[in-house]
């Protein structure tokens, strides 16, 4: 493996965290959402918050660090990709903006009608936020990004392809905040378990379905990712069928396993299986991984920093997540 | 040119917003922290209470913070695309190593925010304490970039103008990191301690004159007129560097129209071709503080090629005597709350000190901003001195005035709605009133871990 290969993969990881916390903590967004009214919505909310409250500025930490490392790591592609997709891209900016002030305000003030307007900004801005981003990574895979960037500005992602990953990025969101909810909601609340489970019931039947529509769409608008999808990549996509389908029978059948980690499972082999159809591409197939890679010294210090995350941010993380789990974080203020 | 101008606009309006917002991640933890230590330590409830709010404070600042500094993230590939591709790999450095610091000050910020009531108190002080140091560090990596924007070094560049080598130490530690790092620091230690400072003196002004007033006016304070003596050695030194390293820079800021000995140092004033008009003129001393002596040779604008001068020679005059007039100030300031303190261990009687100390916080803020204006519009037209311009780092894309239109918009919404988040938390607070002044940690009984 080069250098640039393993700086890719980092660059994977850090796209993992972040698919798998941050794209909850959009998930979260989007269940808050469709909650319902004041009244009705207001139990599912608290646990919302109350899940969401202490990690969810750790967790979008993982999209800077993605940023970050792909500038650095890869600063040709990066420039192609913010060139070519800035509306998209200046869409999700937009999103984060208003999620995160959204839901920091609501939290902190006490007015009804305040809340409920700082509500459905943090809440709508969830459900755009992920499904921008998601355009963005269905508009690279799809090949609609130039290696020497200033690709169209919109044919490049209103396109089939793109739009259905945006809708499978909310999708996944949302699948994966409900099997989390579960569990945190299971600590006390039955009714609110049943709850999130019957949401991540929904949320899986509708993920699975876009990834199969998606499927047919890479088939026509990806042809590279599509043949290396189904040849390289086809263990970790059946992997993910495997962890999907598990869950669905453990929640069908109301078991007691963990669903956390089939949930994981489903989600982190997509996004492995998706990095081996792309590889060597960076942007396929414009741009390779050697291509676009940065001089060794960086690389260098990609890994260091990397390794130090390792060391000091997972298990600081884990220790923010342990006592989130064992309710000694509050959540109002 | 057009897009050059919007995007410049919303880099510096963005960066303006957020530069407020990062001085009270860097500086407020260890503000709160000195709080918390104290209300400890002495059983002090309104040392603790204090402690308690602040920190409720940075729950909403930070997360403001957060966004806005992920917006800056996003800007450097949406304005600036030819910037990062050319030099991501080297200025990316400093960047990847701030990813570690904020990672860290986000989850020991949370642990602290949200463990008052269920942690042990020390266990709980000592959460909080990482957030100081990577504070810190993550200052001094995203200063250093900017250092290195100013004085760039540690590559090697292609005949194409490609980067094919990097030496990360070198641009980590490049020699405006020297002064440009402790420069922001303490400047973020000046603003939080000012700002806190300042909310409390209004209260105080209004008649609260309660323990716990007091000490939001004395803690902050007191780490503001520690850090203020520091801060104006460390700035001088930095003019001095400046005017070294970035002749073009220093030229335009003392409206230094000749290249000669014994320049003049102007004191306000708009800077012409022939010379500078209304401004009180100190014959000689420009020379001295550059070189400690009035033979001194300072080079004038007619020595920087016009394509390389910085534009709005007078806006950067009056931005760098603001920022010097008010650390000026504030250092006076700070005498007088330290000389009333050792003379009598408490704050000076009369009224206007405390009317002082209630605009210092607005003022440290301005005097950040101006120095900023220095250092960024100081080195146009460079992005990187020496080598890349402004003009050949911006987006082709269209709609940046558009972009900055939303942007305002957007900011406006977002400074107001923080504002009046933190006015009404504080109501609410007041409002409580003195039951909850006891201590903000629950009883300690077995069960709790």
């Amino acid at each position: 493996m080069s250098k640039a290969d393993a700086a890719a993969a980092i660059l994977w990881v850090g796209a993992t965290f972040y698919a798998l916390f941050g794209g909850a903590d959009f998930g979260g967004g989007f269940w808050d959402l469709v909650a319902g009214w004041d009244d009705r919505g207001q139990r599912p909310r608290d646990v919302i918050q109350r899940s969401l409250t202490p990690v969810w500025e750790a967790n979008h930490v993982w999209l800077i660090f993605v940023l970050v490392v792909l500038w650095t790591a890869f600063p040709t592609a990066f420039s192609a990709i913010f060139t070519t997709l800035y509306v998209p891209i200046a869409l999700a900016a937009l999103g984060i903006v208003l999620r995160g002030a959204g839901f920091a305000f609501r939290k902190s003030i006490v007015g009804l009608r305040a809340r409920r307007a700082m509500g459905a900004t943090f809440a709508i801005s969830s459900v755009l936020t992920p499904f921008f981003m998601g355009a963005v990574v269905g508009a690279i895979a799809a090949g609609n990004v130039p290696a020497e960037g200033n690709g169209d500005a919109f044919s490049s992602w209103i396109q089939p392809l793109p739009l259905l990953i945006g809708a499978m990025f909310v999708a996944t969101g949302a699948y994966l905040a409900a099997v989390f909810l579960v569990g945190d909601a299971r600590r006390g609340d039955h009714e609110l378990e049943r709850y999130f489970e019957r949401r991540a019931l929904g949320a899986a039947v509708v993920a699975g379905a876009l990834a199969i529509a998606g499927i047919f769409a890479l088939h026509s608008e990806a042809r590279y990712v599509f043949d290396r999808l189904t040849e390289q990549g086809l263990p970790l996509v059946i992997l993910s069928v495997l962890c999907g389908a598990a869950l669905l029978l453990v929640l069908v059948r109301g078991g007691r396993r963990p669903l956390r980690p089939l949930a994981a499972g489903a989600v982190v082999a997509l996004i492995w299986g998706w990095g081996v159809a792309q590889f060597p591409y960076l942007l396929p197939t414009s741009l390779r991984i050697d291509q676009a890679a940065a001089p060794d010294p960086t690389m260098t210090i990609i890994f260091i920093v990397f390794a130090a995350a390792a060391v000091v941010v997972l298990p600081s993380l884990g220790l923010l997540y342990t006592l989130a789990q064992k309710d000694l974080l509050e959540s109002e203020h | 040119m057009s897009n050059l101008l919007a995007a410049r606009e919303q880099m510096a309006f963005t960066l303006g917003f957020h530069i407020v917002l990062s001085c009270l991640g860097v500086a407020l933890p260890a503000t709160i922290l000195v709080a918390n230590y104290l209300g400890l330590k002495k059983g002090d409830g309104a040392a603790l209470e204090l402690a308690r709010r602040w920190s409720k404070a940075m729950a909403v600042t930070f997360a403001v913070g957060a966004v806005t500094g992920t917006v800056l993230s996003f800007e450097f590939g949406l304005l600036w695309p030819q910037f990062e591709h050319r030099f991501g790999s080297v200025f990316g450095i400093a960047f990847a190593i701030e990813g570690i610091f904020f990672f860290l000050e986000a989850i020991f910020l949370a642990v602290y925010i949200y463990g008052w009531k269920r942690l042990r108190p020390w266990a709980h002080f000592w959460s909080g304490v990482p957030m100081v140091v990577t504070g810190i560090g993550g200052a001094f990596a995203v200063v250093a970039a900017n250092s290195w924007m100013n004085q760039p070094q540690g590559f090697t560049l292609n005949r194409a103008g490609e980067v094919v080598d990097v030496e990360p130490l070198k641009v980590l530690f490049n020699p405006a990191t020297g002064y440009e790092v402790p420069h922001m620091t303490l400047a973020a230690y000046m603003v939080v301690g000012f700002l806190v400072a300042s909310i409390y003196a209004v209260g105080m002004l209004k008649g609260r004159r309660d323990r716990l007033h007091r000490l939001g006016v004395v803690i902050p304070l007191t780490i503001a007129c520690i850090a203020t003596p520091v801060q104006l050695f460390v700035g001088d030194t930095a003019a001095r560097e400046v005017a070294d390293h970035q002749p073009a820079k220093f030229a335009a800021m003392e409206c230094i129209e000749k290249t000669g000995d014994d320049q003049t140092e102007y004191l306000g004033g708009i800077c012409t071709k022939d010379g500078v008009k209304g401004a009180i003129g100190i014959p000689g001393l420009d020379s001295f503080l550059v070189g400690f002596s009035t033979d001194t040779e300072v080079t004038g604008l007619n020595d920087i090629p016009d394509d390389e001068e910085p534009p709005a020679h007078t806006m950067l005059h009056l931005a760098f005597d603001t920022m010097v007039g008010i650390g000026s100030a504030l250092l006076a300031l700070g005498a007088w709350f330290a000389f009333s303190w050792w003379k009598r261990r408490d704050l000076p009687r009369t009224p206007w000190f405390l009317r002082a100390v209630s605009v210092s916080g607005a003022g440290a803020i301005l005097a950040l901003w101006c120095g900023w204006i220095v250092t960024e519009v100081g080195r146009q037209p460079w992005i990187v001195q020496g080598y890349m311009r402004t003009t050949e780092a911006v987006t082709e894309a269209e709609g940046i005035w558009f972009s900055f239109g939303l942007v305002l918009l957007l900011y406006a919404g977002l400074g107001t709605g923080a504002v009046l988040v933190l006015r009404s938390m504080s109501r609410r607070w007041r409002e409580a009133g003195a039951e909850e002044i006891e201590s903000p940690y629950a009883p300690q009984t077995e069960e709790v871990a």
